[in-house]
């Protein structure tokens, strides 16, 4: 099971960055200052994007971690998350 | 532990989370009367306040809630913490329903509505974490799903209560007098304070919890909870898993069950607003008591595979149950383009407007189809001098036969705009069956998850590290559930479910991880 943790800890790593362009290249494509739909809206897609982005980096890390193996053994009490 | 006292805590918990809840909904539930009240169209600042009044409250205002409370409940205490949350939350709401109109003081009413709904963000984020919190730490080991079950409730209740309310005031007056400016979708947001008042009598009378109160005896509180809980790698690390491999997951079945199904049966199946509010209504009674069932399960079995398993069912039967609700309220014998269809006509009336020496013809028709569904249709047209267009349904249907009065035709077939369907008895049920199943799996998924959050993580920082997860889970990829499924929707228009493979995939997605990452294993131990 440590060996998936490891192996899929790539996968998310690299979700991440693809969010983020998938994201960043769909506000290009249908933000229209013109159009009356909230997918239209700069605004919304600023706040997107400005709230995804550590949520992404969140994930990057997440996988990051996973690579490492710090998933493979989980605390078993709190003395080991201090 | 005395029973009595337990009672008193989830009560207490219980009856303020629930509150908040309310007041969050109503706002969005009221949103279109309040955009025309706060936000007029036509105006650019109106707007812009508007967007941020809907989005940033949700998005950004309540994970940074989430931080802010977190913090202040692991530094003077869960009580006084929630405490707060409850009095900004009701204050605001309140608040909201004092605020005049645009039409009296201009720009100042979006800018004070905005004002008052961060604050109402700011004081949701930072609620659920407290409650959860205090009634995990009031609980014993094998009963803390079940206790802090009662807490997984009361986003739902409010839910039911906020749809009641708004129901009743609505139903009892006529719409011109509920949409004035100081008209019936004010009174909601007063009612919050009678709740409010009472809620925090109640919460007054409580205790600090004991564990917080034995670390702060022992001067073990912490020093900064948002360094030790974000900056230290074996809690982050955590942190991390808990979003990823189960809040997220959490969220966006929550939302689709709760929130996205009533939009589904009202926007795109256009069943009428009493049928889709009542079938939701109904579900959400039927529904709730399984919030505290798998609470209760999860003590026995563990949690992890609870929520895991009410993901996968989502995952696996989201698109069937939306495809029944599209299906079942198809207008059978009923082709637009073709004139006459077999559907029958109930009633209809025809209205001829002259401006500009520009004829308009608007027709109202009630209509009944094959398959029992009884739906309004309206067609509106510029008449021009023309020949062979046709009117849809034919005028000869609407009882007008000396078509000698009207010397004009339609420039084009009137293509009628179809709305308010009442479905007959046996679809409403059955759809009030696959909502249930929906909100069934919201029960499953958040059921267990309060108790969840609070073993993963230690007393002393236990409320600043559960928060800020919950509230991304929830407020972030919960609340884009609409705004990705418009955006799917207009992406590729050929799939009317497209909106779903949205929530599908982020479910997936914490379904593998949840899966892989996250252990069974209940924490007997969280007085540490």
């Amino acid at each position: 099971m440590n060996k998936i943790k490891r192996a899929l800890g790539i996968l998310w790593f690299l979700l991440a960055p693809a969010v983020i362009y998938f994201l960043v290249d769909r506000a290009i494509v249908h933000i229209d200052p013109a159009g009356k739909k909230d997918i239209n809206n700069p605004v919304i897609w600023i706040i997107i994007i400005g709230i995804f982005t550590p949520i992404a980096v969140g994930l990057m890390i997440f996988g990051w971690f996973a690579i490492k193996g710090e998933y493979d053994h989980l605390p078993e009490s709190s003395e080991e998350l201090n | 532990m005395k029973p009595s006292t337990i009672r008193s805590v989830i009560t207490a918990s219980s009856v303020g989370t629930m509150i908040e809840w309310y007041d969050f909904y109503i706002f969005g539930m009221l949103a279109k009367t309040i955009s025309t009240q706060f936000f007029p169209e036509g105006n650019a600042t109106a707007a812009l306040l508007s967007t941020l009044a809907i989005f940033a409250a949700g998005f950004i205002v309540r994970p940074f809630g989430a931080l802010v409370f977190g913090r202040l409940g692991d530094l003077i205490g869960r009580k006084y913490t929630f405490l707060l949350t409850l009095v900004l939350m009701g204050g605001s709401t309140f608040l909201i329903g004092l605020v005049p109109g645009y039409k009296t003081i201009g720009i100042a009413a979006p800018l004070l509505v905005l004002l008052l709904r961060l604050i109402q963000g700011l004081a949701l984020g930072g609620e659920y974490g407290g409650a959860a919190t205090y009634v995990a730490e009031h609980s014993p080991a094998h009963k803390r799903g079940f206790y802090t079950s009662w807490i997984q409730t009361t986003a739902t209740l409010g839910l039911f209560v906020a749809l009641g309310v708004i129901m009743l005031v609505k139903l009892n007056m006529p719409d011109a007098s509920f949409n004035a400016e100081w008209g019936g979708w004010r009174y909601p947001f007063w009612i919050s304070v009678l709740l409010v008042a009472i809620s925090v009598y109640i919460r007054l009378k409580m205790s600090e919890s004991p564990l917080f109160s034995k670390l702060k005896d022992e001067g073990k509180t912490s020093v900064n909870p948002l360094k030790e809980s974000f900056r230290h790698k074996a809690n982050f690390k955590m942190v991390l898993m808990a979003l990823f491999g189960a809040v997220m997951g959490q969220g966006v079945i929550w939302y689709t069950g709760q929130f996205y199904a009533q939009s589904f049966l009202e926007n795109s199946c256009k069943i009428g607003f009493e049928q889709s509010r009542t079938i939701m209504l109904w579900a959400i009674l039927f529904a709730t008591p399984f919030f505290v069932f798998w609470g209760w399960l999860s003590d026995r079995t563990g949690r992890k595979w609870i929520m895991m398993a009410g993901m996968l069912l989502a995952i696996l039967t989201y698109r069937p149950i939306f495809n029944t609700f599209l299906d079942d309220t198809a207008i059978s014998g009923h082709t637009i383009e073709m004139p006459g269809g077999s559907s029958r006509i109930i009633k209809s009336d025809t209205l001829f407007t002259k401006t500009d020496g520009i004829k308009i013809l608007q027709q109202r028709v009630t209509s009944g189809s094959s398959n029992n569904i009884l739906f309004k249709q309206k067609s509106t047209d510029t008449l021009v001098m023309a020949e062979g267009s046709i009117l849809y349904p034919p005028l000869s249907a609407a009882g007008i036969t000396d078509f000698s009065k009207i010397p004009f035709m339609l420039k084009k077939d009137a293509r009628p705009v179809i709305s308010e369907k009442t479905v007959p008895a046996s679809t409403y049920w059955k759809f009030v069956g696959l909502v249930f199943l929906l909100i069934l799996y919201v029960t499953m998924v958040y059921g267990p998850i309060a108790a969840f959050l609070v073993e993963i993580f230690p007393t002393r920082i236990r409320y600043t590290s559960m928060s800020l997860p919950y509230h991304i889970g929830n407020g972030v990829f919960g609340g884009l559930v609409p705004f990705i499924g418009l955006l799917l929707t207009t992406t590729f228009p050929a799939d009317p479910l497209v909106g779903l493979w949205y929530p599908i995939g982020i479910a997936a997605l914490c379904f593998i991880i949840g899966s892989i990452y996250l252990t069974n294993k209940i924490d007997e131990n969280v007085d540490d």
